[in-house]
């Protein structure tokens, strides 16, 4: 024993962790502000900004154009021909072209949409946390309303009866999601009411306005923005639901959603059709996911 | 000290309902929180509130300011009276009176840096150009021992002393004449709290503001203020000044309340114990709400409640024994 001990004390004191001894490098410090996961995720979302506002000018082909002797073209990788990089439908379109202006639609709605939703929720939640009362039994009784039916079929049931146009798709989208941004707005704005910094600002002699946009909204902003987060997929999925019952997007207008519809027909003789909208659809959906979840630990300053 | 009070508050009264039991029909009872209470601050002067916990301190500090509506009363502010209305004269009123928390990390928001935070006040009433309302928030954090480069910084990233500093240059943004610190610095380290009572004192000097100081730290109170109000289960049981008071307490429950101040001259005094608990303030005793825990209790106590009387020089005591030494009667005996 007392041999042992005379080895530890001799010897060498063991080297520090690295994480001490060395500076992190550049590189590192650099991917612990922005993990790889993120970049790919804005790099994906920031492609399909792009995609949407250029549509008009980096697609191929008119996304209407009908070449009926080249119908059913392969995509590249499967043996096709570089005129159509991911190959023609049934009617002879081009898939990236459509693919393209599809984007640009898809990506309108649940953007238009989703603030829609976000603006509602937040200024029904904020006035059902401020007036209390008659006010609030009034928007719970909406949110219960809105919560207790499928939204498929209320989006069915107004579709069938207006008729569609884009207009009101995107309206009728904005309904969608917003009972839960209410809900869950008017529960955090009654609770930051009951803390210290919004009664101080009160008692300072604030209005509403100052004191739920400046003082309440910042603060609670972050669980906002994940559950805008979570509508924004949610959206493009309704829509794509929607768009494959024939409800949604009409043609010759063409969504993500309308693309996969429309080439289920096809799965077995030309998947690529519905191949493509399909990826984007995930992609999309998860990217919107994984940034709004940084987003969440990014906002705060006490986290930072 | 005889000009014009600055704020005066007469038989200010605050009950809550409250239901005796859980069910829905159960008979409902009055809590009592602030049960007629009446004080002058003058300008520039500190009046202390002590008491022990729930006793009403923070709610009288509330009513004064017109945060929560009086259930009975008035106050006086200015020649105004306060009304908790949220009306244009009460926000007019926030120029002249502000208030000072307990928790300053609790009073701050943590989303925004605190030199914007202290500027707030200056937004909310529109106060001179961005320039003017910036130059005075930096004056003002020169005033309370703030550094400039403290200014962009979030709350979490300053100690408790300068939140609490930050909290004090919001206050004296727009130049009170009355500042209600509800136990400004029971949330504070020790050391820090004597810097916070001495930029008190200093600011007292130099703006000429009056403070309503609740504490149940006496010898806090006894250092500021220039007179104290003992209260007790929502009454004010003795007024008068600190010296006096602290000397010669003549309410039973001030002596109690003295005797417990730790004080290294106070060894082999005899420490006076209450019995029990404060009653709940929903079921006060009849007659003297201190009787049953008052060792000097007569029939009396027990059947009249006593008002507040004056009992020698600028000094007021609700009691019918008052002046009567609870150590002495003991002894005698």
């Amino acid at each position: 024993m007392p041999s042992d001990l005379q080895q530890r004390r001799d010897a060498e004191p063991r080297p520090l962790p690295e994480s001490i001894t060395h500076r992190r490098s550049a590189v590192r410090r650099f991917f612990d502000a922005w993990p790889p996961m993120v970049l790919m995720a804005i790099a994906w979302l920031t492609l399909m900004l792009i995609i949407a506002l250029a549509a008009d000018y980096i697609r191929p082909y008119d996304f209407k154009a009908l070449d009926l002797r080249g119908r059913l073209q392969p995509p590249v990788f499967m043996g096709g021909s570089w005129r159509h990089i991911l190959g023609s439908d049934e009617l002879g379109r081009d898939v990236l072209s459509r693919l393209i202006e599809s984007i640009r639609v898809s990506l309108l709605i649940a953007l238009a949409s989703t603030l829609i939703a976000a603006v509602v929720g937040v200024l029904l939640g904020f006035a059902a946390a401020h007036f209390r009362g008659i006010v609030e039994q009034l928007v719970q009784v909406l949110i219960d309303l809105q919560a207790s039916m499928p939204f498929l079929i209320i989006a069915l049931a107004v579709l069938a009866f207006f008729g569609n146009s884009l207009m009101l798709f995107v309206l009728l989208m904005g309904l969608h999601g917003w009972e839960r941004i209410a809900r869950i707005s008017r529960g955090l704005a009654i609770s930051a009411n009951e803390q210290g910094y919004a009664s101080a600002v009160r008692d300072l002699g604030a209005g509403p306005w100052r004191i739920y946009g400046r003082h309440i909204l910042p603060n609670i902003a972050a669980t906002l923005i994940v559950s805008m987060t979570l509508n924004f997929p949610e959206v493009i999925l309704l829509e794509s639901g929607l768009s494959f019952l024939g409800l949604g997007v009409q043609p010759p207008l063409t969504s993500l959603g309308n693309m996969v519809g429309y080439g289920r027909e096809y799965m077995q003789t030309a998947a690529w059709i519905l191949l493509a909208p399909a990826v984007v659809i995930i992609v999309t959906t998860l990217s919107v996911s994984i940034l709004g979840d940084w987003l969440r630990d990014r906002l705060d300053p006490t986290l930072r | 000290m005889t000009s014009a009070p600055l704020i005066s508050v007469s038989e200010l009264r605050r009950t809550y309902k409250v239901k005796t039991t859980g069910g829905w029909f159960s008979p409902t009872a009055e809590l009592k929180a602030v049960d007629g209470v009446s004080f002058d601050i003058r300008p520039g002067e500190t009046l202390g509130l002590v008491g022990e916990s729930g006793c009403g301190k923070s709610t009288t500090a509330k009513l004064v300011l017109g945060l929560i509506p009086a259930t009975s009363g008035k106050v006086v502010f200015e020649g105004k009276p306060v009304a908790a209305d949220s009306k244009r004269a009460w926000r007019e009123q926030r120029r002249r009176m502000q208030m000072v928390y307990q928790d300053p990390l609790g009073a701050l928001d943590r989303r925004l840096p605190v030199g914007a935070q202290a500027m707030e006040p200056l937004d909310i009433f529109g106060e001179g150009t961005k320039a003017e309302r910036r130059d005075r928030m930096l004056a003002l954090f020169d005033a309370v021992g703030l550094p400039r480069t403290s200014v962009d910084r979030y709350p979490h990233e300053l100690s408790g002393g300068q939140r609490q500093r930050v909290v004090l240059a919001r206050a004296l943004m727009l130049r009170p004449s009355l500042l209600v610190c509800d136990e400004p610095i029971s949330a504070l380290d020790v050391s820090i709290q004597a810097q916070v009572i001495n930029l008190l004192k200093d600011l007292q000097e130099q703006l000429g503001v009056a403070y309503l100081f609740i504490s149940h730290d006496l010898k806090v109170v006894r250092h500021v203020s220039h007179r104290v109000a003992v209260m007790y289960l929502g009454r004010i049981v003795e007024s008068g000044r600190p010296e006096a008071i602290m000397r010669a307490p003549a309410h039973p429950y001030s002596q109690a309340l003295i005797s417990a101040v730790p004080s290294p001259r106070a060894r082999g005094k005899e420490r006076i114990v209450l019995e029990g608990d404060p009653p709940s303030p929903v079921d006060i005793p009849k007659g003297c709400a201190f009787h049953p825990r008052c060792p000097l209790a007569t029939d009396r106590c027990r059947s009249e409640a006593p008002e507040l009387r004056p009992f020698g020089e600028q000094r007021h005591v609700a009691c019918h024994r008052a002046g009567v030494s609870i150590t002495s009667a003991r002894g005698a005996a």
